[in-house]
Parts: C-alpha cells; sequence; structure tokens
C-alpha cells in the first residue's frame, strides 16, 4: 500500500503493508531513528511521536492509519530561525535541568512534554507538579531520574509562558 | 507473503459495507489492543480502518438527558468533555484511569467494549450507568443494552457483519451517586486487579436504586446482582454495606493469574463494594 504523510513537516510516501508499525516505517524506512522502541507494546512510551497532533505511541500504529495523516517526531521539534535550529522550550530546559540518564526514553518525553507545553495549562502553582507527572505517566524513565524531568517541564511551560508575555 | 488488505471508510454506511464485503478482516480504531501483539502474530487478512471516521466520533446530549459518546471517541475526549463530566462523572474517572496519554489520545469506548476483556476499565461503569450499544449492520440498526452484551471470555452478542457505533448513557436521576473505584499495581498505566463501579439512590433512609458493575472478578464484566439485591429496599448503614459484601462472596468467579490472586481480588472488591454503600450512606458532599 502506498502511505503518504506528512513527517516533521514534510511530504513522505513509502509503499509499505499497511499492518506494519509506524515505529518501524519512521525508523527503518525513513531512517529517523530518534524515535526509540523500548517495549513495543504501548506500556513504556519511548516512541512517543505526534500523530495529528496528538501524543501516541508510534509501535501501536498501524502504517495504513497514517495516510494523509501529519507525523512529529523528536526530530521535528525544534523550529529554525535565523539558518540554525531553535530548540523547543522542553528540549532547552531537559539540557538545562540535567533532565536525562541514559537517554532511551527522553526522545520520547521530549516528544509527550512537547504536547504538554503546548497543549495543557500547566501553571506554577503547587499542583503543577502532579499535573506534568499524570500527563508524562506514560514515558517510563528505567533510570528513575522523574525529579529532574518533571523539573524541566515545568521550567519549559514558565518558559513558555514567559515567552508569551503571560507572569 | 500477501499484503493486508486495507480500507479507510468515510461513513457509517461504507464502514458497514465494507464489512459485508470482507467478513474475514478486522475492524481496527485506535489499535492499543489489536497492535500490542502485532508483532507476535501473522498480520490479518485486512483491515476496515475506522479511526477517526467523524460519524463515529463526538460526544452529544441526545433525547433529554442522555449522552450519546461515538464509539471511535478517544478517551481523552471522554476525559475532557464537560457534559460527561455532568452527567457521567465515573465514566470520566474510569477513562483517566486507562493507560495513560498516548493510550487515551487513541483508545477508544468502541475499543474497549468490542474487546471485551473482562479487564476493560470503562466496562463496570456502563453496567452500572444501564448503557445501551448500538450497532449497525446491512440488516440496520439495533440497540442492545450493554448488560446483555458481554455473553463470556471475551466473547459478546456482535454480530459477524455488525459494526459497535455509539455507546449510550441515559440520564441518572439527580439524586444518585455516582461511584468508581479502579485497583491496580500503580496509579498510572497499569491493568486491573479488580473495577467496580456503582449508582446508588437514598430515599428517606433507604436504598432505593442499586446498580452495581465489577470487573475482573468473572469471565466477562458484570453486574452483582446479589448485591444489589441486598442493597435495594434496605436502610442505609454499615449492616447494608455487610450485606452487599457477604452477598458477592456468592456471586462471584474471580481467578487467580499474573495480576492478582483470587482470595485478593475477592477480598479488595467486597471491601469497595462495602464502601461504596457506606459513602452513599452519608449525606452527599462535593467531591
Amino acid at each position: 500500500m502506498k502511505v503518504s504523510l506528512e513527517v516533521n513537516g514534510a511530504a513522505r510516501a513509502v509503499d509499505v503493508d499497511p499492518w506494519r508499525r509506524l515505529l518501524d516505517v519512521l525508523r527503518e524506512d525513513l531512517r529517523l531513528t530518534g524515535t526509540k522502541e523500548g517495549c513495543g507494546e504501548g506500556e513504556c512510551g519511548a516512541c512517543t511521536v505526534l500523530l495529528d497532533g496528538a501524543p501516541v505511541n508510534a509501535c501501536l500504529v498501524a502504517a495504513g492509519q497514517c495516510h494523509g495523516r501529519k507525523v512529529t517526531t523528536v526530530e521535528g521539534l525544534a523550529g529554525h530561525a535565523d539558518g540554525g535550529a531553535v530548540l523547543h522550550e522542553v528540549q532547552a530546559a531537559l539540557l538545562a535541568c540535567g533532565g536525562a540518564q541514559c537517554g532511551i526514553c527522553t526522545p520520547g518525553i521530549a516528544v509527550c512534554a512537547s504536547w504538554i507545553v503546548d497543549a495543557e495549562p500547566i501553571g506554577a502553582d503547587a499542583g503543577a507538579r502532579a499535573r506534568v507527572r499524570e500527563l508524562l505517566a506514560g514515558n517510563i524513565c528505567r533510570c528513575t531520574g522523574y525529579q529532574l524531568i518533571v523539573d524541566a517541564v515545568v521550567e519549559a511551560a514558565q518558559a513558555r509562558r514567559a515567552g508569551e508575555g503571560e507572569p | 507473503m500477501t499484503a493486508t488488505g486495507y480500507v479507510r471508510p468515510a461513513s457509517i454506511a461504507e464502514a458497514v459495507a465494507a464489512r459485508a464485503a470482507h467478513p474475514d478482516w478486522i475492524v481496527l480504531c485506535g489499535a492499543t489492543d489489536l497492535m500490542v501483539e502485532a508483532p507476535l502474530r501473522p498480520a490479518p487478512v485486512g483491515v476496515v480502518d475506522v479511526w477517526a471516521l467523524a460519524e463515529l466520533c463526538g460526544i452529544a446530549e441526545v433525547d433529554g438527558g442522555a449522552v450519546r459518546i461515538g464509539a471511535a471517541t478517544p478517551w481523552r475526549d471522554v476525559v475532557t468533555s464537560p457534559l460527561i463530566a455532568a452527567r457521567a462523572p465515573i465514566l470520566a474517572a474510569a477513562a483517566r484511569e486507562i493507560g495513560a496519554l498516548q493510550i487515551q489520545a487513541r483508545g477508544t469506548i468502541g475499543g474497549n467494549v468490542g474487546t471485551s476483556s473482562p479487564v476493560g476499565d470503562s466496562l463496570p461503569v456502563l453496567l452500572a450507568l444501564d448503557a445501551t450499544v448500538e450497532l449497525a449492520s446491512p440488516r440496520g440498526t439495533r440497540r442492545v443494552p450493554y448488560r446483555d452484551y458481554p455473553t463470556g471470555y471475551r466473547t459478546t452478542a456482535l454480530a459477524a457483519d455488525e459494526l459497535i457505533v455509539a455507546i449510550t448513557i441515559p440520564a441518572a436521576h439527580p439524586g444518585a451517586r455516582q461511584l468508581w473505584r479502579k485497583v491496580g499495581t500503580r496509579r498510572a498505566q497499569s491493568i486491573s486487579k479488580i473495577m467496580a463501579a456503582a449508582l446508588l439512590r437514598v430515599e428517606a433512609g433507604r436504598f432505593v436504586e442499586a446498580r452495581i458493575g465489577l470487573g475482573a472478578v468473572a469471565n466477562r464484566p458484570i453486574r452483582a446482582a446479589g448485591a444489589e439485591a441486598a442493597i435495594v429496599g434496605a436502610p442505609v448503614g454499615e449492616a447494608t454495606a455487610d450485606a452487599a459484601a457477604a452477598a458477592l462472596a456468592a456471586e462471584l468467579t474471580p481467578i487467580t493469574d499474573v495480576r492478582s490472586t483470587a482470595p485478593y481480588r475477592l477480598a479488595t472488591v467486597q471491601q469497595v463494594v462495602r464502601r461504596f454503600v457506606l459513602e452513599a450512606s452519608s449525606p452527599s458532599s462535593p467531591d
């Protein structure tokens, strides 16, 4: 089956079995190896990508279902300005806070956290950390470095609000 | 190896026609169950993909207070729906405990009903709220009370040519209390050891309505008819809570498996139902 989709803003086409996993289409057919396979059964979130803007496990999406849809992987999070890459607030905050250890969960966490910062109101209140933890519960870090990851997402949300001119 | 067949219908009518034309193809929506074993099993002969099919998506009020949820509506939409929060808060609570964000973005209510696992998280809620399943086929549309829908271990009343179209939750009495509890190994992303949902209503110190839906304590999601009988007509308080818990022992058939043991499941579900009765016995407080 010919599957035409938009990946990180660019039109791509692959000829694959519709039952092939999106994860394999990304990693093997499109050579976008930033998306990692952890458990391969929807438990760990390492393969999180955005499908039409929503965070999903790429191991649980059939390739046929992606025809005509938009996929964003970790490679597509950074923007471009003045000829260079501009990290998403979440990527910058993960770097600044040290929110990564071995790294296998990091791309999935960056993608999921980017959705959180883009789509969910995360305030600076006492409940912010609990809210981030609930929304990130589908991303498992086997190094268990959650504190710094949550720090990073809260900081990224603050950076976003500051960038939008909110207090 | 032949390639998997694939069709993406644009309407319910097209989906029904595709199902009739390809009786050996599977209906695929959010794929959170069907793709889990994809690397381990032979590919299906073909796929009727109803993901994001507009006619199957959405939450709307119908028939004076009932809520109709399209079968392809993902859990995330249930979690964030003001209508569900107002009318069926325990469905929102259950949806919020299904997997985590990534699963809630893809898993659908129709998929939960169709897979009909004894640990399907929303299914005890559909029993407690007396939901109806709407099914379409070339022969027309029919509505099945959800309590009659699961017929055994992962078997259902769905005919081979039928498509799950929607779930409808009737308006509950404004004085009814809705209660929900899932017990698992961790708060997020765990498969349940047991689940319990209840709708209980008290008038003048006595229970006048009781529906209790339970998961993971039998080969399918079940109504606790014996416990309900022990509650309806009985006065509020401890004695009724104890009677309901005692009745459960006679009607449940929990098993021991990788996730829990039969004695733990029974004792836990008894304690949860006991607490439901006690909670409904006290004057309602905003929670």
